[in-house]
């Protein structure tokens, strides 16, 4: 990425945001509503990346920190009675707050260590919504009321359960997160995180202080992750522990593989990808996760680091 | 199916072709998918959609296959005597992978894409659950084959239906008095430590409290546990029943490990069926199982009472007299449980006739007229007994059956009757607005 590139980054995201604008109003149905959950998780997969992508470290527990987003939001409504911008904040603070504590604990660790510890964080965080079952749903999940889901600013309310206003309500997050990412990863800072990516303890010898460096990085990120919860459950109005389970913590890691780690726009494009691989596949066969296995073998033969990563090498450089 | 029509709908937009065109192609990386399809709604000659949330993949998947094939003789008769309100009935089918959040999705796939009139046919709680608020903002009537209690909890919505079979809450209550009366006074539960679990956990004390027996312990299994050995000694001695509902692959290890651990002088045995649906009650390992009783919705072995409604079921189905597939004895149904996917179509169809059914711009009609049936009586639409039906919490009520295995096979030793299950509605959905 060259600093005479800003203009093209700026204008590429900025086009792509006005591109999931538009299809808003061009879409069927049914992709419209696919495009609004899809925005959503691809913000999850945006927070993965910025750990990921950007600092290097492999993390197996984010479904933590979505789930966090996803509980403390949706307990907020359920259980507290709360607005939908206050169980939004609550979800997130949540997440940022879990985020600090998994990040103080597991940085103490790299490299596979890492995966382990923040896999098992992640396993502990599920088992403790099965646990308090009275309050979580346990393994059913619950429900957050249709009613409940309406955002009221004085005499004007939008009720999240319209479709148009979920879709804009999704792109709001992303093109806020998306944005935010690129400026992250454009600075100083976002600098750091890839010299510490690359070699961390030349970075160190340069200066820098790289736990503190990787905290923020694991708050960021798991603040990002648990927005994205957040605006799972209050859109979609479901909160259960399958978004805790471990599977969820490796779909954002394939979809930031897919679409490129590393790159603000991957997250966005693997998460599509996925998507419509298995909506398409698994209207033809139920072995749909073979076709899956066999499109992921394709791609990483043929775009080693991803389609935006690929692409980047290969072709344009300037790609954030 | 539907028609395939191309890219995009531009019916409803206020974009001029050119540049619909521009966008379209600023959006082919997200188009190349051949699903983005326009369908034509659905004219009053055309078939009745339902669409069919399937457990094809994931750990419901062998209740998946037989709740498809039940589902399929169900249709093939319903159309052979001429369909509902005169029009064919085709089943489209979308595997939800048995997850929650795919669920949800799928319901929305049938609500959007394929415009189904209705959406029908899944099992597994926390997907009925993951899929009501979707079923609800598409106003989509949602008729679920689940034995949970979430629908008669009442809160889901008013789209959601269960009247096909009953709920776990009324099962446990109608054999609370057959356990105290002939198995023991003193029991203990064995349960895995899930929400289906809690269901027995939460449901069984009370009701056998009303029978002047009870529940001495409680033992809570982890789903992820894979030998039991350590947890029989919290069994108290004076245990008269073991209460067990352990379910999944494990079953096969609890069972065996229970008789290692008891050997011949047991206590009475009561499980529920679901531990065993799919698996042969001959495998190596259940011979422990032996002379124990289990609750079963619909009988797995035929009976000889057998009416010819349930005969003609069976057949139907392709099933033989021991529960397994017609030719291949080795694939045991999930019987207990799939008699519910045929009983809530024709719950189903007798709704759409009753509301005069003609399309989706009908699916508020076909709630209310749901909601307004109270009783199905047992034939050939309801092959597993007559069942009443409370619209205003959207679940039916029937007969169970206690069966003891004997020989290598089940065989039913008592019926409960309706009102040993009915209980106090715990809420109304027809006060929500449609």
């Amino acid at each position: 990425m060259s600093d005479a590139s800003p203009v093209k980054a700026y204008a590429l995201h900025l086009g792509v945001i006005a591109l999931l604008f538009v299809l808003s109003f061009l879409l069927p149905e049914y992709y419209h509503g696919l495009l609004s959950r899809i925005m959503v998780l691809a913000v999850f997969a945006i927070g993965y990346n910025i750990l990921f992508g950007y600092v290097g470290l492999l993390s197996l527990g984010h479904a933590m920190f979505f789930g966090a987003g996803l509980y403390g939001a949706g307990l907020a409504v359920i259980q507290l009675g709360w607005g939908v911008p206050l169980a939004f904040v609550s979800g997130i603070a949540c997440g940022a707050v879990l985020a600090l504590v998994i990040g103080l604990l597991a940085l103490r660790t790299t490299g596979v260590a890492f995966m382990i510890v923040t896999m098992m964080f992640a396993q502990v965080f599920s088992l403790l919504i099965l646990y308090f079952a009275s309050w979580t749903g346990g393994d059913q999940g619950m429900v957050v009321p249709q009613p409940a889901r309406v955002l009221t600013f004085g005499a004007t309310s939008l009720d999240l359960t319209n479709p148009t206003v979920r879709y804009m309500s999704a792109l709001a997050l992303f093109s806020v997160v998306l944005l935010i990412t690129l400026a992250i990863v454009r600075s100083r800072y976002g600098r750091v995180l890839i010299a510490i990516r690359e070699n961390e303890e030349r970075t160190k010898m340069l200066g820098y202080d790289t736990f503190s460096n990787k905290l923020i990085a694991v708050v960021v990120s798991g603040t990002i992750c648990a927005a994205s919860g957040a605006a799972y459950a209050l859109l979609f109005g479901y909160v259960g522990s399958s978004f805790a389970s471990v599977q969820y913590s490796i779909l954002p890691l394939l979809w930031v593989l897919l679409g490129g780690a590393a790159t603000t726009l991957g997250p966005l494009i693997g998460t599509v990808f996925m998507y419509y691989v298995i909506d398409i596949t698994s209207g033809y066969t139920s072995a749909y996760l073979l076709i899956v296995g066999i499109a992921l073998i394709l791609l990483v033969l043929f775009f080693p680091k991803g389609v935006l990563g690929t692409i980047r090498q290969r072709w344009l450089g300037w790609l954030p | 199916m539907a028609d395939k029509n191309g890219f995009f709908d531009l019916s409803k937009t206020a974009f001029t072709r050119r540049t619909a065109l521009k966008g379209l192609a600023a959006g082919a990386g997200l188009a190349v998918a051949p699903g983005f399809v326009r369908y034509s709604q659905a004219q009053s000659s055309a078939p009745i959609k339902i669409g069919f949330q399937s457990h094809r993949t994931g750990i419901g998947a062998a209740y998946g296959r037989w709740y498809e094939k039940t589902t399929a003789a169900a249709i093939k008769a319903i159309n052979a005597a001429g369909g509902i309100n005169g029009r064919q009935v085709e089943v489209i089918i979308e595997d939800d992978g048995t997850d929650p959040g795919r669920g949800a999705e799928v319901v929305g796939k049938f609500a959007t894409q394929h415009k189904t009139d209705i959406v029908f046919g899944t099992l597994f709680s926390h997907v009925v659950i993951g899929s009501a608020p979707a079923a609800g903002e598409n106003k989509m009537p949602y008729f679920v084959v689940s034995e949970g209690h979430h629908v008669a909890s009442t809160k889901l919505n008013r789209y959601v239906f269960q009247p096909g079979i009953t709920d776990v809450k009324s099962q446990i209550q109608s054999m609370a008095p057959w356990i105290a009366a002939n198995a023991g006074k003193k029991v203990t539960q064995i349960f895995p430590d899930f929400a289906f679990g809690y269901d027995h956990r939460d449901y069984l004390p009370p009701a056998l409290k009303a029978q002047g027996a009870e529940v001495i312990a409680q033992i809570a299994i982890p789903p992820t546990e894979s030998s039991f050995t350590k947890y029989f000694p919290q069994i108290p001695p004076e245990t008269e029943v073991i209460y067990h509902v352990m379910v999944g692959p494990a079953v096969l290890t609890f069972v065996k490990e229970l008789g290692e651990f008891y050997g011949s002088n047991r206590p009475q045995l009561f499980g529920f069926i679901d531990s065993l649906e799919a698996t042969d009650i001959n495998s190596p390992g259940l011979e422990f199982l032996d002379g124990s009783h289990f609750w079963e919705g619909s009988p797995r072995y035929a009976q000889p009472d057998d009416s010819e409604a349930q005969k003609a079921y069976r057949t139907a189905v392709g099933i033989d007299d021991n529960g397994a597939a017609v030719g291949d004895p080795k694939d045991v149904s999930t019987a207990a449980h799939m008699f519910g996917c045929w009983e809530t179509l024709y719950v189903v169809k007798k709704a759409m006739e009753d509301a005069g059914y003609k399309g989706p711009e009908d699916r508020a009609k076909l709630v209310e007229a749901t909601e307004a049936l109270t009783a199905f009586a047992e034939g050939p639409e309801h092959p597993q007994g007559a069942k009443t039906f409370n619209g205003k919490i959207h679940q039916c009520f029937g007969i169970q059956n206690i069966s003891k295995v004997e020989g290598g096979k089940l065989k039913v030793v008592h019926k409960t009757k309706i009102e040993d299950g009915l209980y106090e509605a715990e809420g109304d959905y027809t006060t929500q607005a449609l």
